[in-house]
């Protein structure tokens, strides 16, 4: 049961950190949560769907049909992720300024939400069906009882979940003058992550060359097996070992976005001072 | 007869080289065999991995920066390298404790 849990645990952190972010950045949108839901919800449907079809999909491409699904999905997520973070760097002074605000336009705020629950639905998606395949085995294998893996999944999901709130109620904590600021910056760091994530499955499907490999090593110091491993790759896609063109995807989406953000907050203010 | 002789030494020499780029390994009862694989630094090597368990297993490696789920009694291939001299483990993500193995590269 132990084992189920800690597969489960680690499968469910990756969705769970990316969602505390993405319901941190959100706050003071009209109409989030029922949106968020419904990305959760999309999210596990989808799972089972593509756990379903995981030998399809793998016969796909010359047999690099997940390899080219799971990047497809990752750079989705990175476009999102961009297109809120430059929508925040327009409204996000508006959001900090009235706490209570309800998003001031609300039509606006709703495709922003859903824009974001998609980027959760594709969390979700790819951690969860992993998840699915892995319990589809277990379940196989008949060395546990039904109600072992079950309960084992349960307490994963509950770790995970909880890790991910307390990501969650720890962002709230943040005065609301950098609040917006600082999700901004993790989702920035976030999507930098994931294009590193989405350009190793590239490297893998033979599509691009990996550059110097390693590019570095700092196993000896955080290994991604370690806790804070785990949790940094969660996070800003932490390897300890990546591969030069993974930092190079990193370093392209991280400046490219700050800048783009820059721009457009100066942009409108400028428009707003004319 | 002379030329035929020539072209069967010319394979006979190339054959190691082409069987050195693939290697193959056979995931059954939740381990890896062979659970230790020689492939040549420097070049890229394809390793065709074949899953004899009903079970879905998925090949990780931190070190290759490799990870793909090989369903239930399939095949998958996974292109590794070039890669430098030295040892790279791998493992099965759903069956850590059995399913482990290293490439090494020389």
């Amino acid at each position: 049961m132990l084992g189920t849990a800690l597969i489960v645990f680690r499968e469910v952190l990756e969705a769970a950190l990316i969602i505390g972010i993405v319901a941190a950045a959100t706050r003071g949108i009209a109409g989030r949560w029922p949106r968020l839901l419904a990305g959760v919800g999309l999210g596990l449907a989808g799972s089972c769907a593509v756990a379903f079809g995981a030998e399809a999909i793998s016969g796909l491409a010359d047999g690099m049909g997940q390899e080219l699904f799971n990047a497809g999905v990752l750079f989705t997520a990175v476009a999102m992720l961009a297109w809120h973070n430059l929508w925040m760097a327009r409204h996000g002074r508006e959001l900090a300024a009235s706490a209570r605000a309800v998003g001031q336009d609300v039509r606006e705020g709703r495709r922003e939400m859903g824009v974001l629950a998609i980027v959760v639905a594709l969390a979700v998606l790819r951690e969860g069906s992993e998840t699915v395949l892995f319990l589809y085995g277990v379940s196989l294998g008949g060395r546990a009882s039904a109600g072992t893996m079950l309960a084992g999944g349960a307490v994963g999901l509950a770790g995970g979940v909880l890790v991910g709130w307390l990501l969650y109620a720890g962002l709230l904590r943040i005065p609301l003058q950098w609040f917006f600021r600082a999700t901004s910056a993790l989702v920035l760091l976030l999507a930098a992550g994931m294009a590193a994530q989405g350009a190793r499955f590239l490297i893998q499907a033979d599509l691009l060359p990996q550059l110097a490999s390693p590019a570095w090593d700092t196993s000896a110091f955080v290994s991604d097996d370690s806790a804070i491993g785990t949790l940094l790759h969660g996070l800003v896609g932490y390897e300890a070992q990546p591969a030069g063109m993974q930092v190079v995807f990193f370093a392209l989406v991280a400046v490219g976005l700050a800048a783009g953000m820059a721009w457009t907050a100066r942009r409108d203010r400028t428009v707003a001072a004319a | 007869m002379k030329r035929l002789a020539l072209a069967a030494l010319l394979l006979a020499l190339a054959a190691p080289v082409l069987a050195a780029d693939e290697v193959r390994l056979v995931i059954e009862n939740h381990r890896f065999s062979p659970d230790r694989v020689e492939v040549p630094a420097g070049r890229k090597v394809k390793l065709v991995v074949e899953n004899r368990d009903a079970t879905p297993e998925e090949f990780e490696s931190h070190s290759l920066k490799r990870e793909k789920v090989i369903p239930g009694k399939s095949t998958a291939v996974i292109s590794i390298g070039p890669l430098k001299a030295g040892e790279y483990k791998f493992f099965g993500e759903f069956h850590e404790k059995t399913a482990q193995g290293v490439v090494v590269a020389r």
